[in-house]
Order: structure tokens, then sequence, then C-alpha cells
């Protein structure tokens, strides 16, 4: 009995001590590569290697193509999804709205690649003809409508109904209710979830093979292909000389402080948010 | 309605038809336009999903028409015009096996951050902790795979693969000499990048556990452990079998740290047989080969690959949905 | 201390709270309680909600630290021995001191069976007669096995509620305890289901000593022998049943007694 307890004590320990080993194992990766992005990105940074083409030793056009893709894609994307997210939200208790639901739901799982596919065969081989900056962008917006229609649904959602009946009862319109009261309240979890989308399309990478190709030189037309942060890391990473693979650390180090810094910033906002 | 429209009321009444009919026609107001408008841009779900349905299978009919089963249970891959065969069972199955690795070591790893950050971690601790876990899914695929290849790959290498192919070597899974770039590599990354998908999930099924349960644990004397142990996850398990499926549909469809990582092997040599082995995954494949495909055969066939690779991540996540979703309905009235 | 002075039968000390002080957080929830808890009596504990009656008796068997932010101070000894000692471990505590609480709460991924040999299975005890005949005993004790022989297979949570309250006395009583502790055992049940734990309550104390908190004052003066009256955190007046309700000391707990609050 006594030592039966002793070893129940001992099992206690133990697995509070391994629960705590495997926090370290998930954590140290995500350190090292922080720490590696960093120490093995940060020399390469310069003026030249922001502006100048690969030719000249730079990055310039997968920082532009990348900028140009994540506006292109929030052009498109952005307002389906809210509008969407509306739909799903205030009008959204009948089977219609329910099934729309769940695809999202399994869009957002989707293997990136897939769509990628997708958008080939639908705007590089049937539309344009060619790889092309615009068959990127709606591959990304397949991704991003998802997943901004999902979250716009949980913001609207938390806004208490007696904000809309009061906006009604004043003799408002349901649109204007929508548009200009019950959007207004859910601002801050629109803006934080509508960006942690942004941040994760700006690093995907697969569909972008497949749809914008890549270019060695900078912005020549929505309909001609174009260079990407992701896709440039990808090549430099696979090439045999170290100039090419310091220069994938190089942006690797733009593409993380793209993606992290619009994550930390969201998650900033809404601490203090939660604070107040 | 009616009173207004006496006559439309009639023909609505001797007609069957409903009477909500004619207001809903008449009545163009701003109201009406904006739901509809709402109602038709919420279709870009079922557009989307329908387009890829479409694209992926009329795309890949050249290659099932030419080569029907073969296609799904063959182990060739030669491109070569004239002496063209592709099978997509290697792929298929290194799809299978790196994933397996993923949720071998990736579920139990995340269980025990979510059990750490839900019961155990001191209350200043929970926020930074599940803050760093929520930052691993946001690094891209991609930078991933370049710290896979440059030095998580060593690690895995050095400390792992040089030992077991060692002392192990006489079982043939871990057979051959090892190089970094294989089906262990590529499975070990995976189980790093699903660890936030499935620990936070589990997270909140954890969290969603009655702590009327826990108490009536503690109170006939169970330790802390036993009541994580026999009560909590034994309670939640079903959402967290939900939270693993959806672990296992995110490491199916990851493609670029794989296609890095997975040593690029095509045809009857991508057969998982041991590994330490240089493999393919079906996401992978597609990465690697798709821009070097010559030929609406070929092409053809990378679709096709990517048809299976989309229907089996469609059935994880079904299934994974109809579970979460089943399990958060249960939540309320569990204790009933 | 107020102690009772008319002994009721020949009980000696089983419990005691000395100095007492419980916080959630900065908020305090119990002020200097001291009490007397006597083996084989059933100690009522009322008084109106909020007043830390529930907290009391999660502190006689340290759940109430459980609680995040929550801390106690002073002592409470269970047979002499201070339980608050930093060497005595929650764990056998808690196996002296059952309880049972407010909702009914039998396990519910478990049997009807496993619900009560749950505690048992904790320390080693194999499956076989030794824990039927436990099971049976104690499901017996609690009133209960007539009710539940034939499904001892099913849910614990597929019986009423008033027997899933049995379900978890007999949980309770299955580790043997010494002192089994009832926070409102009562409150969300039935009359009938009422009557049959109150009897039960009245036939437990020839085994065990039984501390409980109610709201219902008819139900303490039925089933207890001692009455603590507390109010806003602090033990107003403790004496026997029979002294509370009929001579109360304190105007305050007069007032709560006759229904002008609470």
């Amino acid at each position: 009995m006594i030592s039966n307890y002793a070893f129940r004590k001992f099992k206690n320990h133990f697995f509070f001590i391994l629960c705590a080993v495997c926090v370290v194992l998930a954590v140290v990766p995500l350190l090292s590569i922080l720490w590696e992005v960093i120490v093995r990105g940060a020399p390469q940074l310069s003026i030249n290697f922001l502006i100048s083409t690969n030719a000249n030793g730079g990055i310039g056009p997968a920082i532009q193509g990348t900028l140009i893709l994540i506006g292109l894609t929030s052009l498109i994307g952005i307002p389906i999804g809210i509008l969407s997210g509306i739909y799903l939200a205030e009008f959204g208790n009948n089977h219609y709205a329910a099934t729309m639901r769940s695809i999202n739901d399994i869009l957002t799982e989707f293997p990136s690649i897939v769509v990628g596919i997708t958008a080939y065969g639908v705007i590089v081989i049937a539309l344009i003809g060619s790889y092309s900056a615009i068959a990127g962008a709606i591959a990304l917006s397949f991704i991003l409508i998802p997943i901004v229609a999902r979250t716009t649904e949980e913001s609207l959602k938390l806004v208490p109904n007696s904000v809309r009946e009061a906006s009604l009862a004043l003799g408002a319109h349901k649109w204007r209710t929508t548009l200009s009261v019950v959007l207004p309240s859910a601002k801050s979890g629109l803006i934080t979830g509508t960006l942690l989308a942004v941040a994760r399309i700006s690093g995907e990478t697969a569909p972008l093979i497949m749809t914008i190709l890549g270019n060695r030189y900078f912005f020549q037309g929505l309909d001609q292909p174009m260079a990407a942060l992701p896709l440039e890391i990808w090549r430099d990473s696979l090439q045999p000389y170290a100039s090419a693979q310091a220069q994938g650390w190089g942006a690797a180090l733009i593409l993380i402080l793209i993606v992290l810094s619009l994550n930390i910033a969201v998650r900033l906002a809404s601490r203090g948010r939660f604070k107040k | 309605m009616g009173k207004h429209y006496p006559r439309l009321r009639w023909i609505a009444l001797n007609h069957q038809i409903p009477p909500k009919f004619f207001t809903k026609k008449i009545k163009i107001t701003g109201d009406f336009l904006f739901k509809n408008l709402a109602a038709v841009i919420a279709a870009s779900a079922i557009v989307i999903l329908i387009i890829t349905g479409y694209v992926l299978t009329t795309d890949s009919v050249p290659v099932i028409e030419r080569f029907g089963t073969d296609f799904f249970f063959g182990t060739a891959w030669n491109p070569v015009e004239g002496r063209e065969v592709f099978g997509a069972l290697p792929y298929v199955l290194g799809t299978l096996v790196t994933s397996g690795i993923a949720l071998l070591i990736g579920v139990p790893l995340s269980l025990g951050i979510a059990i750490f950050l839900v019961e155990m971690a001191p209350r200043s601790l929970r926020v930074p902790i599940s803050y760093l876990v929520e930052l691993l899914a946001a690094v891209p695929s991609v930078i991933y795979g370049l710290w896979g290849l440059f030095i998580f790959r060593f690690w895995i290498l050095n400390y792992i693969e040089i030992p077991l192919s060692t002392y192990l070597g006489w079982i043939p899974i871990f057979s051959g000499t090892p190089f970094g770039l294989d089906l262990f590599t590529a499975g070990c990354i995976l189980a790093i990048m699903i660890i936030p998908t499935v620990a936070s999930i589990s997270k909140e099924v954890i969290s969603a556990v009655p702590n009327s349960i826990r108490e009536g644990a503690y109170s006939i004397g169970a330790t802390k452990w036993e009541v994580i142990r026999h009560w909590v996850i034994s309670y939640g398990r079903s959402g967290i079998f939900g939270a693993v499926i959806l672990g296992l549909g995110r490491a199916v469809g990851e493609t670029m740290a794989v296609s890095m990582l997975i040593g690029n092997a095509t045809g009857p040599a991508a057969m998982p047989t041991s590994l330490f082995q240089p493999g393919q995954t079906m996401a992978s494949l597609i990465a690697n080969g798709f821009l070097e495909a010559t030929g609406e055969l070929e092409v053809a066939a990378y679709v096709g690959v990517g048809l299976i690779l989309l229907i089996m991540s469609l059935l994880i996540n079904v299934g994974a949905h109809i579970m979460v979703t089943k399990v958060l309905k249960v939540k309320g009235g569990a204790v009933e | 201390m107020t102690t009772p002075q008319q002994k009721t039968v020949e009980s000696d000390l089983k419990m005691q709270s000395i100095g007492l002080n419980a916080w959630f957080g900065q908020k305090q929830a119990l002020k200097d309680i001291n009490v007397d808890i006597k083996a084989n009596t059933v100690t009522a504990i009322i008084g109106p909600s909020g007043c830390g009656k529930s907290t009391f008796i999660r502190c006689l068997n340290r759940m109430h630290e459980l609680i995040p932010n929550a801390k106690m101070t002073g002592q409470i000894l269970l047979d002499g021995e201070n339980i608050f000692d930093k060497t005595v471990d929650p764990v056998m505590v808690r196996r002296r001191v059952g309880m049972v609480f407010q909702k009914p709460n039998p396990f519910p991924t478990m049997t009807i069976y496993d619900n009560v040999a749950a505690g048992l299975r904790l320390t080693g005890a194999k499956k076989g007669k030794n824990l039927d005949e436990v099971v049976k005993r104690s499901l017996e004790q609690a009133t209960l096995w007539d009710e539940v022989k034939d499904d001892l297979k099913k849910p614990g949570t597929s019986i009423s509620g008033g027997q899933q309250q049995r379900l978890c006395i007999a949980r309770a009583i299955a580790l043997q305890p010494e002192v089994i502790l009832m926070d409102e055992p009562c409150s969300a049940l039935d009359p009938i289901a009422t009557a049959k734990i109150e009897r039960l309550v009245v036939e437990l104390k020839r085994d065990y000593t039984v501390v409980i908190v109610t709201h219902n004052m008819q139900q303490a003066s039925r089933v207890s022998d001692y009455t603590a009256f507390m109010y806003l955190g602090s033990l107003i007046e403790f004496g026997s049943t029979k002294d509370i309700f009929e001579s109360p000391k304190n105007q305050l707990t007069e007032k709560y007694i006759t229904g002008e609050f609470g």
C-alpha cells in the first residue's frame, strides 16, 4: 500500500516533467528557426539586396512580387470573404448557410497545392494562357476567402443582439444596421482575423509554383510571370552554391519579418483589447 | 401582406402559391438586395469547391483513361515519350508513412503541451507558452523546409538515424545508409508542423471538461496525473481524436517542407521500405515535378495525383469535421 | 469558542477547525472559523448563500486549494493532526475525508460498478470477488443496491438524479473514509429523492462522521446533531441543533431561522 502510493506519487511527478519536456521540444524548433534565420539572413541585408534584381545580387523582384500578391489577393479575397461572413452570421439560420459554413470549414483545410493546380487549370491554361501574377493572386484568394469568411462570422456573432435590436428599434434597415452598427462593433475582431489570414497566405508557396512561376525581373504585368519571396527561398535553398543559399536565408528573414510582424502586431493589439 | 394586394391574395389562395412569394417579388427593398447579394457572395465557397473538383477531375481524365486502375496501383513513373507509365501507389504510401510518423511523434507531444497548459502550468506561463506554440503555425512552410534542409536534417541524422541504423540496422525499416533526406526526416518536420493544430484543439477540449468531474476524481483521492489520465483524457477522447484527425489532414496536404526534405525519389524507388530511404509524398511529387512535366499525359498524371490527394484530404477533413461538431454538440449536455 | 454543553452520546473529537481563514485571490471568504466536529455525529452548516459554508467544508479535505488563486491559513486537525501541514499529502487527506457534491457528478465515462470501484482501483485493487464485495457493500450502505444490481454495467449517468447522488455517496463510502462531507447534496433533487438521502445521512453516522452543508433549515433540524450558522464568512453561532433552533443566542441566528432574511 505504501510502496504503491510512493509509485503513484512518482508517476505524478514523472508525467509533470514529461509534459514540460513536450513544451520544450516544441519551443526549441521555433527558437532555432528564428535564431538561424536571423543569424544567417541578417548579414545579407543591404539596400542593394532589397531593391536590385538577382543578377545584381538582390531579391527586389521577389519582395515586390510578394507585396503585389498580398495586395491583389486582399483586394479579391477580403471583400468576398467579409460579405460571405456577414451572410453566415446575420442571415445564416438556414440550410443553405449551414452548407456553406461546412464547405468553408473544409476549404480551409484543403491542401494548398491542390488549389494551385485548380488555378493552373482555370487561369493559366484556360483563361490567360500563361503563368501570371493574377493566377497566383486568384489561387491565394481561394485560400483566403474561406478563412476570412469564417473569422468574420465568428467575430460578428460576438456582437450582442441587443446592439442590433437597438439599431433596428430606431427604424434602421437591416443592411444599415449591419454595415454601420454591427460591423464597427466587431471591428477589432475583423481586423485581427483578416490580418492573420493575410499573414498566412503571404507565406504560401505551393500554389505559386504552377501559377506565377517566378521571374528574374521586376513586375511586368498581371498576365506575366512574377517573382515572390517564398519561391525565391525555395529555389535558392535547392541550389548547390553557398551564395545562392545565403540569398535564400536573406529572403527568409524578410518573409518571416513580414509574417511574424503581422502576427505579433495582431496579438499585441488584441491583448490590449482584452485587458480593457 | 394581404391588405394592399387583395387580388394577389386571391390568386395565392386559389393557386396554392405561398403568399410570401408575392411580397418578396414586389418589395425590392434595400434589405432584400443586401441579403441576396450577401447570399450570392456566400456561394463563393461552393463555387471554389466545384471549380476545384471539376478541374482536377477533367484534367486527370487522360491518364485515368489510359492506365485505368494501374494509375492507382502501379509503381512505375516514366515520362519518356512513347514509353509513358504513371502509377501513384508509391506516393500514396509515402504520404501515409510520413503522416503516420508525424502523428506518432506529434500527437503525444501536442497532448503533453495541451495538458501542461490547461492542468499544470502556472497561470503566468500559460499565455506566453500558448503564444509560442501558436507562432509555430505562423512560420511559413518553406521556411520550415529551409531550416530543415540546413539544420534540422543534421540533428535527425546524427542523433537519431545514425545510432538507430548502427544498432538496429537489421530491422528492415531502419536499414540503409541514412543521409538525412528521407521519409523519417520528412515525418519529423511534419510532426513539428502539426503540433499547433493538435495542441490548440486538444487544449480547447481539455478545458471544456467539466470541473465537477475533476472534483469528483480528486475527492476519491486521485493524484493530479490520475485525474488527467483516467478522467480528463477519457472524457475528452472523442474531441482529442478529432484534433488528431485534423492534424492528419494537415500532414497529408503539407507540401513545401516535405518536398525539400524527403529526398525526391520517383518510380519504384519511392516505394517506402526503409524509413531511412528517400521517398515521395503526393504533394511533394507535384511540387517537385509539375513544372518539368512535358506533354499532356504527364501533366494529367500530376493532376491525377492531386485528385487522389484531394479525395484523401476531403475524407479526412469531413470525418474530423463531423467528429468535432458532434463533440461540441455533446459538450452542453454530456453530464445529463 | 462555543462548545455545546449538553452531551448527546459519548462522542470524541474527530475534526477541529482552529482559526481557519480562506481567500479567493484578494477576497476573504472565511474569517477565523473555529468548529469542533465530533465523531459519529452529523454536523450541519447553515447560512445564506455566499456565506462561505461550501468554502468551509472544501477546506476540510483540501479541495479549496484546487481553485486557482485560492489560499487558506489556520489549522484543520483530523484526529489531532494538522492536515494543512507541509508534510501531509492532500491525496491522503481526501481518502480519509470523502466528499459528495451539490450536483450529482458520477463519472460519465464509467459504469455504475466502475464509479464505485474507481477509488479502490487507484490504489491497485484488482478485479475480482473482493472488489465485487466492496462495491456491493457500498451500494447497499447507500441504499442503492436493490435499484441498480442488474444494471451495474450501465453508465453512471444513466440513472435518475437521486440515484446518481446516492451513487456518489457509495463512491465515497467505498474508500472507507472516516469523515463524509456533503455540500448541499439535495439541492438538485426532488422531494422524494431528498427524503431518501436524508434517511441515509442519519444512518451513515453510525459508521462515519458527517458534515453537511444545507440552505434548508428543516433539513438541518431533521438530520443533524450539531449546527453551525455562518454569515458573511464568519461563524456566528455553533451548538447542538436543538439549542440553535429552539433557543438561539445570537439575534442574527434567530432572524435567519425565523426566515426574516436569507
